[in-house]
């Protein structure tokens, strides 16, 4: 091959030989043909099947015809005697891993290989057979397998229970048979095999709980011969534990003794895995932990680099649960910082920085410079990531990381390092209001010189809506203006943008922000002129000082309501016609749902491409939807939409769910509808509801949806007129009414329509639609600011119910409140729990919540519900809630 | 568990490579992360003792001995100190093969011995036999031509024989 070739050339006279140079295939092809020999020259035909491997393992694949040829005359070769040629002959029969009919060829060779007296003969020939065998072919072989697996040489019963392990995944009801040999073979004395064995074991049995545990019951006590096994085991002793609820609340933790007893096992493989296992058990309290904290520190000093990295990334996880434990490490972790191994070095300086209290923080950052020069890129990142994090903790401590972030700023680096950078600065910048100045001046300096266009544009963008809320917005003016000067097109026309906005924002800035552009009129590029002249127009007044209007602010800084996705797919359903395009005629519901991404906003970076401040994105796009259409224009404020609630079965001709929007006086229901047939348009849309079991509400308004074609959501609302404030509860019945039309795909011409009807679910208005979420940071002083004049306290008996946790979670969904200060969660096998939730009742009414709960031994859950809230009724009303 | 072991030479071209997971579904999936390995691993110096490092949510471990490198990957929850032992386990045995003359040209001679080596060590994924005077016993049995029997070499006589070969080829 031609790369061996090259190697020749490199070397000198004395130059390597590679046996391999100016391999072929075809020729390794024909040379093959010798396993047809009458006499086998086995030296010959073992050289030849190396080639092939060699070809196999250089990516080189076969034809079809090839292999199926190869395989033939492979199978010839049973007939030599000679154990070298056979194991290479295995070899070459797993890698091509023949078709079910080629299989039966070999069968036989290797069923009389599974019994012979050569012990290497057998494990290989069980391990290849099981390889290449299917179903019916495994009931013939499987009693040699169950002989195998309790086989006197280790190794035969290795390749059984091996094998045994990957036929589960295929013939799981076969293997399960076995569990008899298999339980013997984890009693064997030979290391490895109880290794396999307790793997086969704990497989056959993993849906098996009581099974499970039993096993790990019996052979903690027992003796586990090889490390590996022990590792296996420990790895299920944890499972069990995870699994367990018996175990009392503050009562020892069955199994921790033999955990801990691992932790002075003589192999290094068992004691790790053992701490780590520790050091993962939920709820894992610090007398626990110690043990193994102090076994990892050791590890530490190691001269093993695999060593210290399994220790150092064990504690760096620790770290982020339990940051006191591992405070113990620290001197051991600053002395990895000058580690060899950047891996490990990364991995202790972030460590550091989450075990780091607040006076460390100086010093650390001096460490860290010295440190940062000398590894790659992909490791700066987690360390610019960690003292993001750490500048979150530390506010006061910005100052130092903020400088530190500047600084390696300005160092040389790849995109995706400084876009990390960049991505810190604007979070701190986001969270921490003091920063703000420092970190917009640090930017503005970083995009002086700066090669990265995306990133340019990114940081204008930001200087926008930032900048003009600073005490002194001309300042960055300047640097703006000389990216007008300086950039590419893309990031001049990025920058008019941001002057711009400043210029609406700043009205004493005006004149000056007109004067510049006015010269960026005679720009060489289209998009910068354009957006010049656009700008220069809507900002209006000609340079005087003057107030912008709320329209301009609207269009400079809001922001497009549509999902582009969408715009995009009507943009291109638009046909040119007469009429215009409509852009209200776009879907504004997007199909992916934004709820998930508050939930995570806490922990991912919020960088650039997040929105400076973090509204509540849903609730402001159906806010202003609703808005958009005019029979509901004089509803007033919306006060709470709720989460959709299905309608329909997922998968069904039709998809509706709905979203219940609530005002004062009103009710609006929008009905999300999606067609899931190809061959149907469905026109005039409605639905129709029966409010007979709603006797408070009346419905005032419907707004039908035109056209469904398919694919594409519509929405369709009905409203409802309900007394004022009051939160009025019923069941609605749904009928979803529509002229359907058949369409041929192809062409998209649709037929005359008939009028049809769709049933679907019903659903209520509950008290907790008036129920809003709102948080609140410090819920003693929310509780202590509502006063006792208007609590109500009471107890409610649950019934028994399936655990603690599904009771408090039932009670969170019925008021949808807001959980506070994570009482949301309950500890696992905790018997009592105390929940702090917090809301805004319909009217604008504080409400905060105080839950006790408590569980007996049958599973009775008991509450104690104690109310505050401004108003008396609201507290009843509360009550109520719970009481029906 | 495991999810490859690769015998790579200096320059990260394949001497002989065993996948047992679909993560690297292609042929040029599987020679991008070996290339990409090879050039993360170039510059450290793991002859003394096993390296390691994170890649791309896999641990991978390494050693080199003179032109051949060593690399066992497995995923990031997997017990960095059992690869080490699977990759101690390979090199050991692949030593013993060549007799102590651990270099490119003579794992090229020896490709059958390795393809085998690599079968004993790990079968789809699972971990066969760690002890590396164990895996090259068990492939050795034919390899007979010449000497005495491998599997009574201990690593150290081996380690001998590489030491002489070394001066050797420097005295030249």
């Amino acid at each position: 091959m031609a790369q061996y070739v090259k190697k020749d050339d490199d070397l000198d006279e004395e130059a390597e030989y590679s046996p391999f140079s100016g391999i072929d295939k075809g020729a390794v092809l024909q040379e093959a043909r010798c396993f047809n020999d009458a006499q086998i020259d086995s030296r010959r035909c073992s050289q030849v099947i190396t080639k092939l491997l060699y070809l196999l393992n250089q990516g080189e694949t076969f034809t079809k015809t090839e292999a199926t040829e190869v395989f033939f005359s492979v199978t010839k070769l049973f007939q030599a005697k000679d154990t070298g040629l056979r194991r290479m002959t295995y070899l070459i029969i797993k890698e091509l891993s023949p078709s079910s009919d080629e299989v039966i060829i070999v069968t036989s060779s290797l069923m009389k290989d599974m019994n012979s007296k050569t012990d290497v003969y057998r494990a290989n020939a069980i391990r290849v057979l099981c390889r290449i065998t299917d179903g019916t072919l495994l009931t013939q072989i499987e009693r040699y397998l169950k002989q195998a697996i309790v086989d006197k040489n280790p190794v035969v019963a290795s390749a059984a229970l091996v094998s045994g392990i990957h036929l589960l995944q295929t013939n799981p009801e076969i293997v399960k048979r076995w569990s008899n040999e298999v339980q013997e073979a984890v009693q064997s004395r030979a290391a490895l095999v109880q290794f396999h064995a307790l793997a086969l074991l704990q497989q056959i049995r993993q849906n098996d709980r009581l099974a499970v545990s039993k096993l790990v019951t019996s052979l903690t006590k027992g003796t586990v011969r090889s490390p590996l096994a022990q590792c296996l085991l420990i790895r299920y002793t944890s499972q069990v534990i995870r699994e367990s609820s018996m175990n009392g609340q503050n009562g020892d933790r069955p199994f921790y003794d033999y955990l801990e007893g691992c932790l002075r096992h003589k192999s290094e493989m068992v004691i790790f895995e053992a701490a780590r296992a520790i050091t993962e058990l939920s709820g894992v309290t610090s007398r626990e932990l110690t043990p193994a904290i102090t076994v990892l520190q050791l590890f530490l000093s190691s001269s093993k680099p695999v060593l210290r990295f399994a220790a150092v990334r064990t504690l760096n996880k620790v770290a982020m649960t339990h940051p006191m434990a591992v405070t113990t490490c620290n001197i051991d972790m600053e002395s990895l910082i000058s580690d060899q191994n950047r891996s490990i070095a990364t991995l202790a300086i972030t460590t550091l920085l989450k075990t780091g209290n607040e006076s460390g923080v100086d010093r650390l950052m001096k460490q860290i410079t010295s440190f940062m020069s000398d590894i790659a890129d992909e490791f700066k990142i987690v360390v610019v990531d960690a003292i993001r994090s750490l500048c979150l903790k530390f506010p006061l401590k910005f100052r130092t990381l903020m400088n530190f972030l500047s600084n390696i700023l300005r160092e040389e680096g790849g995109f995706e390092y400084k876009k990390a950078i960049v991505d810190s600065i604007v979070t701190i910048i986001s969270d921490i209001p003091d920063a703000k100045e420092t970190g917009l001046l640090h930017l503005c300096e970083f995009i002086e010189d700066c090669e990265f266009t995306y990133l340019s544009t990114q940081i204008l963008h930001f200087l926008g809506i930032e900048g003009p809320k600073t005490s002194d917005p001309s300042k960055y003016i300047r640097y703006i203006y000389n990216r007008v000067i300086l950039e590419n097109a893309t990031v001049r026309a990025s920058a008019v943008s941001t002057l711009a906005k400043f210029g609406a924002m700043v009205d004493s800035l005006k004149p000056r922000i007109f004067v510049l552009l006015r010269r960026c009129l005679y720009d060489n590029d289209d998009e910068v002129r354009d957006r010049a002249t656009l700008y220069l127009n809507t900002i209006g007044g000609d340079g005087s000082v003057v107030e912008t209007d709320k329209d301009v602010k609207g269009f400079l800084f809001g922001r497009l309501d549509l999902p582009l996705a969408n715009l995009e797919a009507s943009l291109k359903n638009y046909e040119p016609s007469e009429e215009p395009f409509d852009i209200n005629s776009v879907p504004k519901e997007t199909k992916a749902q934004p709820f998930a991404e508050k939930k995570s906003a806490a922990k991912k970076p919020t960088g650039l491409g997040a929105p400076p401040v973090a509204p509540t994105s849903t609730a402001d796009s159906y806010e202003k939807l609703l808005l958009s259409i005019p029979e509901f224009s004089s509803f007033g404020k919306l006060f709470k939409s709720s989460a959709p609630v299905e309608l329909t079965e997922s998968e069904t001709e039709y998809e509706v769910n709905v979203v219940k929007h609530i005002f004062d006086q009103h009710v609006v229901f929008q009905y999300n509808c999606t067609n899931t047939i190809p061959e149907q348009l469905l026109e005039d849309v409605t639905i129709v509801v029966d409010a007979s079991e709603a006797e408070e509400f009346e419905e005032v308004a419907t707004k039908p949806l035109k056209s469904l074609p398919y694919g594409t959501p519509g929405q369709t609302f009905v409203a409802f007129e309900k007394p004022e404030g009051v939160p009025a509860v019923g069941k609605f019945s749904n009928v979803l009414r529509f002229i359907v039309k058949e369409v041929d795909p192809s062409t998209g011409e649709a037929e005359d329509g008939v009028e049809d009807e769709y049933q679907l679910e019903e659903f209520e208005v509950v008290a907790a639609d008036y129920m809003l979420k709102v948080g609140v940071s410090n819920f003693r002083n929310a509780w202590e600011s509502l006063g006792p004049d208007f609590e109500r306290v009471d107890e409610y008996g649950l019934g028994p119910r399936e655990s603690l946790k599904e009771a408090v979670s039932a009670v969170i969904n019925l008021l949808g409140m807001q959980p506070c200060e994570g009482t949301e969660v309950v500890a696992a096998n905790s018997r009592s729990h105390t929940c702090l939730l917090s809301g805004v009742y319909i009217g604008n009414v504080k409400v905060a919540v105080r839950l006790s709960f408590g569980v007996d031994s049958a599973k009775e859950v008991a509450m104690k519900l104690a109310v505050r809230s401004e108003d008396a009724t609201v507290s009843d009303a509360i009550h109520e809630l719970v009481a029906n | 568990m495991v999810k490859n072991v690769l015998l790579l030479d200096s320059e990260g071209r394949r001497v002989a490579v065993k996948y047992y997971t679909d993560e690297w579904p292609t042929y040029s999936a599987k020679l991008a992360f070996e290339r990409s390995i090879s050039c993360k691993t170039q510059k450290t110096n793991a002859r003394t003792e096993a390296e390691i490092v994170m890649f791309d949510d896999n641990v991978v471990v390494y050693k080199f001995i003179q032109d051949l490198h060593f690399f066992v990957t497995g995923g990031d929850c997997e017990n960095e100190l059992a690869l080490a032992t699977v990759l101690q386990g390979f090199s050991d045995a692949v030593t013993l093969l060549l007799r102590g003359n651990v270099d490119h040209g003579e794992a090229l001679e020896n490709l059958d011995a390795i393809f085998l080596c690599l079968d004993e060590i790990v079968d789809a994924g699972m971990i066969l036999e760690t002890v590396g005077n164990m895996i090259a016993g068990k492939v050795a049995t034919h390899n007979l031509d010449d000497g005495a029997p491998l599997s009574e070499q201990t690593i150290t006589q081996a380690l001998a024989t590489a030491r002489e070969h070394l001066t050797r080829s420097l005295l030249r």
